[in-house]
Order: structure tokens, then sequence, then C-alpha cells
């Protein structure tokens, strides 16, 4: 409970400051759709073909968009040394992880949320038909792209070419949700239903959250303190 | 003194016994009935990816330690696992690229045993890339550990992709996963023979290299010593 | 009782000893000044009583508990290099941020308190961006002691305070002091800080040369401990 409450403050936190300038959600916003407007060039948008693309098209844009989200979560606690006074705060150090990691993932969702509409209109795609199971794998896939980021993010905050060495580090790192979500995501727009070989995709979403998650929450301490 | 010693004596023994594998393989083997003299590659390329493996096995635990001792020992060992790995790796990938030239008659697919070789490549590169962006060397070796321990789950998936997907790349061979009766007793021997000789060439690698890391880290201190006032 | 215990701390970067067999045993109500050049380590060992830093070797106890442990943290109080305020905040929410992090009860009005306090009440929806200099220090100096904190780690704090800052962190000081409060504050304002403090450390290299009560002399001479105990 006391967890709980912890990481309510500190993403209510990020979220505050993040929704009163909307630098990072506005930029992150508008990569995405520049983004996916350039796939128009890169294959014919008229064509049935982009419609078994969809999903790889999408989350290329979301990875991308997420980058910039990731880099800045920690990079905010730069300025005037504010990271120190949270890890010297009596809050755990996963606590603080975790309330980083759950704006992160709303601040992203928001993202997909208005790209996928978006997405919709301009390639002339229905994507209505699932949309419960289309969220779920939103919900999944944008957790373990969010884990692993912001935990990387800490790791990279303090270097100097912080803005080019996390997407390295994490694109290779995120690829099976990456994969996992853009085969789903695929099916549930080109497809009417989940056919059933597909939902180890499901469980691999799932244990990749599960063991990036574990993982981050024991190690939290260790990346946080000097 | 000793110790170098002994390290001259291993790279002995593994360059011997590689000469010696060299010549059981190529000159006492006969060519295998469906591919031909090619498949000899095989003798490298399963003992690399085993060697390499080991290597980041090795640099996952070491890194794990260093991050609950705080002993910088570990650190060096971990570095100088990945880098041996990494080295390993290429080797894996260019004795597979090969081999599909031959066999499949094109350099690379996108298969997953082989896409998750490429990024397990990719994210150890990555580790290398992190740790020449620190200029602390106690916060790059903190940093590094514990990349290190989030990039096995990659070997991981490398080592299991044969069995999770259906893949283009062959399933696997030896007999301790198979049972048996996919490959002829005296070449599955052989695999087991190199194995060790690149094992000990391995050691010998990330033995100098921890040296070389020592060194320079106790070069880093004595300038920090000597800017410090 | 015993506020902080350090036996024997070590702390390396990478091979090079920042800290070195650092040794002391401090009381509570007792004021320590931590004395020595830029590079002395005092930053370094502020950073490790704060928790901020674990030291390689050694056995630190802060308030009878361990270093890192939670309920020890709360009773922290830290003013370091940076104000540690977020910009995009206002003033009121800072407090409020921190005070929550505390675990403080009533975080509102405590925060609403501590405005009124460093006379800030009137701004208090102003955002810390627009903030004077001035008003930013006071801020940071009502964050550190809003969860009424019974160990005050203090990293330079009289460099750049404006007057009236410096009045409101002596007098904060001086009412913990007498609540038997501990403060432990690194300084080169050592005018100040010989005022406040019962006892001083001089730190060379990472390494104690003088740890004791704060000699008389000190009061008059300041600089007396560093031409005694230090190399010029």
């Amino acid at each position: 409970m006391k967890l709980l409450r912890e990481v309510c403050v500190v993403a209510g936190k990020d979220l505050r400051s993040e929704f009163r300038t909307k630098e990072c959600l506005n930029a992150a916003l508008s990569f995405a759709i520049v983004i996916l407007v350039l796939f128009s060039f890169a294959v014919d948008p008229s064509s049935e073909q982009i419609r078994e693309m969809s999903g790889g098209l999408l989350w290329l844009a979301f990875a991308f968009a997420g980058a910039l989200i990731l880099n800045q979560s920690f990079a905010r606690e730069l300025p005037n040394d504010c990271l120190d006074a949270l890890v010297a705060s009596p809050v755990s150090a996963a606590a603080l992880f975790l309330g980083k990691a759950a704006a992160n993932w709303l601040l992203l969702m928001i993202v997909e949320l208005v790209c996928l509409p978006v997405f919709g209109v301009l390639y002339n795609m229905s994507w209505l038909g699932q949309w419960p199971l289309l969220l779920l794998v939103f919900l999944l896939a944008s957790w373990g792209v969010t884990v692993i980021g912001t935990m990387f993010s800490a790791l990279t905050v303090n270097l100097r070419l912080r803005e080019l060495m996390l997407p390295t580090l994490i694109y290779p790192m995120m690829i099976p949700a990456l994969m996992a979500a853009m085969q789903l995501t695929t099916v549930l727009i080109a497809t009417s239903g989940v056919p059933p070989e597909d939902w180890i995709w499901v469980r691999l979403l799932v244990g990749f959250d599960i063991i990036f998650t574990s993982l981050a929450i024991a190690l939290a301490e260790v990346v946080l303190l000097g | 003194m000793t110790r170098e010693r002994v390290l001259y004596l291993m790279g002995g023994i593994s360059a011997i016994w590689l000469v010696r594998n060299l010549y059981v393989m190529l000159l006492a083997l006969p060519d295998e009935v469906e591919q031909g003299a090619i498949y000899r590659i095989l003798f490298f390329h399963v003992p690399s990816w085993f060697t390499c493996f080991t290597g980041f096995f090795l640099a996952a635990v070491a890194s794990g330690l260093y991050l609950k001792t705080k002993n910088s020992l570990w650190d060096t060992l971990a570095v100088a696992s990945v880098e041996v790995g990494v080295a390993f790796t290429l080797v894996g990938l260019a004795t597979g690229s090969i081999w599909a030239r031959i066999i499949w008659g094109i350099w690379w697919t996108w298969d997953a045993r082989l896409t998750w070789a490429l990024i397990t490549c990719l994210v150890y590169m990555g580790y290398l890339m992190l740790r020449g962006a620190f200029d602390d060397p106690t916060s790059r070796a903190k940093n590094a550990a514990v990349l290190c321990i989030f990039a096995f789950t990659s070997v991981v998936i490398t080592f299991k992709a044969i069995d999770w997907w259906r893949t283009q790349h062959p399933g696997a061979v030896l007999s301790i996963r198979t049972g048996g009766g996919r490959i002829d007793p005296a070449m599955e021997q052989m695999i087991y023979q190199n194995w060790p000789a690149l094992m000990l060439l391995a050691a010998v690698l990330v033995a100098i290299r921890m040296r070389q890391e020592t060194m320079q880290r106790e070069l880093e201190a004595l300038r920090r010593r000597t800017h410090a006032f | 009782m015993t506020a902080v215990q350090a036996n024997n701390l070590w702390k390396y970067y990478g091979d090079y000893p920042a800290l070195r067999q650092i040794s002391f045993q401090l009381e509570t109500g007792q004021c320590l000044a931590l004395l020595g050049r830029n590079g002395a380590g005092k930053t370094t060992l502020l950073r490790i009583l704060a928790g901020l830093s674990r030291p390689q070797q050694g056995i630190l106890r802060v308030l009878g508990r361990e270093s890192r442990d939670p309920n020890s943290r709360a009773s922290i109080g830290i003013l370091g290099h940076g104000i540690a305020l977020y910009e995009e905040l206002s003033a009121l929410e800072n407090l409020k941020l921190f005070a929550s992090l505390y675990g403080v009860a009533d975080p509102e009005d405590r925060a609403r308190r501590w405005l009124e306090r460093t006379g800030l009440d009137t701004v208090s929806d102003s955002l810390v961006r627009e903030f004077s200099r001035g008003m930013r220090q006071r801020l940071a100096i009502a964050r550190a002691f809003l969860h009424e904190p019974v160990l005050l780690l203090l990293d330079e704090p009289f460099t750049s305070l404006d007057d009236r800052a410096i009045k409101l962190l002596q007098g904060l000081l001086g009412e913990a002091l007498a609540r038997r409060s501990t403060v432990i504050l690194s300084t080169h304002q050592l005018r100040e800080a010989m005022e406040l403090s019962t006892h001083v450390a001089l730190l060379h290299r990472g390494q104690l040369t003088f740890y004791g009560e704060r000699p008389a002399e000190m009061l008059s001479d300041p600089t007396w401990l560093y031409r005694t105990h230090g190399e010029s």
C-alpha cells in the first residue's frame, strides 16, 4: 500500500511537470506522426499490402517516439540535482523507478492512442473491430518498452551522448516486445481474430513484462545509488 | 612471472591442440554424405557459439558479483569475457554465413536463430560502447554490470530459438539435447574436442585482457591522483 | 545518543581512494564543520552520510541504524550544491511533493506553513523557474527542513546565499541545534560556520587529518586549523 502511494506520488510529479510544458509529449507525438506520413513514401499507401504491414509501421513509429519520452525521463531530474533529493528521501528505489516508469507508460499510451486513429484515417483502415484486444496488446507491449527504456534512461542519464546512446542500447533489448506487438497488431487490424498459433505472442509479451519488471525492481537500488 | 608462464603454456597447448584437430578434421574424417566438404566448418561454428555463450554467462555472473561486492576484479572479468565473447560471436556469425552460402546459396536469412544471434552481438557491442562513454571507472563498472545482466536474456533467447520457432537453421544436433542419432559419433567427438581447445584459447585471451584492464585502471587512478590537487 | 558513527570508511573511484580510513563519532546536538580544500572529499563524505552513495569498506551507522535504512533517511535533511527543486512545478507543489515523499501526515498544510516561514507565501503558486535566485534558495532551505529532520547534512550551505537566506538558514540551524538536532556542514565560509560548530573535521586528500572539538583559537582566527594541520 505504501509502495503504491509512493509510486503515485513520483508518477504524479513527472506527469504534472510534463503536462505543464507538454514539451516531450508534443515532440513525441509530432515525431510519431511525421514517421507515419513518411511511410507513405516508402510503401504504396493505397495498396492492400499496407494492411499486412500495419503493426510494423505503427510500432516502429511508437518505438522512435518512445525514445524521446524515455530520454527525458531521467534527464528531467538533472537540473538542480533533483535526483539526489529523490534518492535521499525515504522512498525506496523500486518505488522511484516504478513511478517514473508508470509516468512514461502513460505518456507513451497517449502517443499511441492518438496515432492509431490518425493512422487509420491516413491509410484508410478500420481498427475498431477488436479494440479491447488491441488495447490490451498496446498496454502490455508499452509496459515492456517502458520498463526497459526507463532502466536504460537511468543508466545513461549522466552521459554526454545520452540522446544517441539510449536508442542504440534499448532497441536491441526491446526486440521481443516489439516483435510480439507488431505481429499481434497486424493480426488484430488485418484479420478478424487472433488465430490460436498467435497466442504464443501474448504469452511472450506477458513473460517479457514479468521478467524485465522483476529485474528492474531488483536492480533499481543499485542503479540509482552512486 | 609464473602467471605469464602459465599463460604461455595454456596458449601453446591450445595452439597444438587446434593444429592436431585441424589435421584430424581435414585429413582423417571423410566428407559428409549430404553436405560434402563444407560440413567441417561446423567444428568451428558450434564450439565458437558455445565459447561465446560461456563468455557471456561468465560476464553476467561476474557482473552480478561486482554489484554485490563492488570488487573491481569482477568488473574486469566481465569486460574481458564480453570482449572475447563478441570476438567468438563474430567467428560464429562468419562461419555460419559461409556455410549458408554453400548449402543454402545465400549469405544471410532472417530466421529466428540467425536474427537472435545478430541481436545478441549488437547488444554486447552496446555494452562495450556504453563502457566507453563513462569517465568515472566506478559508475562505468556499475552501469555496465546492470546492462550485462539485462543483456544475458538475449543469449538465452538465441540458445532456445531453434526450439521456440520453426527455423531454417538446423535444429539441435548434439546427442545431449537430442538423445543421439542426429550426428555421426566420430563427428560429434570432433565438436567436443575442438570446444575445449577454443575455450583454452578464450581463457588465455580473457586473462590477457584482464591484465590490460587492471593496468588501465591503475593508470587512471594515478592520473587522477596527480590531477586531484 | 550517537547521531553518526563512522568506522574506517573507504570510498574508491576506480582504484583511486577518494576517502580513506574515515572514522569519527558525532553525538546528537553537536554541529560538525567539515573543512578542506576542493577535492578533499567533503562532498563524497556527505553523500555517503546522506545514503546517496555506499562506501566500499567500513561501517556507517546513522541515527543508530544502517545508513540506507528508510527510517534514518526520513530523519535526514539535505541541502546540496543544487537546489533540488523542479522548475516546472510551483513552490507549493514542490514542497508538497517532498512532504509526501517524506511521509508527512498533511503535506499541504506543512508546505503552506513553510512557505509562510520562508516568506514565500505570496508566491506559493508561481513556478520555480520564475523565481529570483534568493527566492529559490529560501525555497530550497524550506525543502530541506520541512520534514523536521534530526540530522542535517549541508554541503557549502552559505556559498552564494543572499543576506536574507543566510539569516534564515542561521536561524533554522540555531533552532535545530537547540532542539538537539545534529548538523554536519561543509564550508569555506569559516566565520559563519565557526559560530555554530561545536566540532571541526579537516579532510586532506581523503583523510581526516584533524577531528575534535572546535579549538577556541578558530573563533578569532578561522584559518588556524589549516595552518596547523593542513599543508599550506
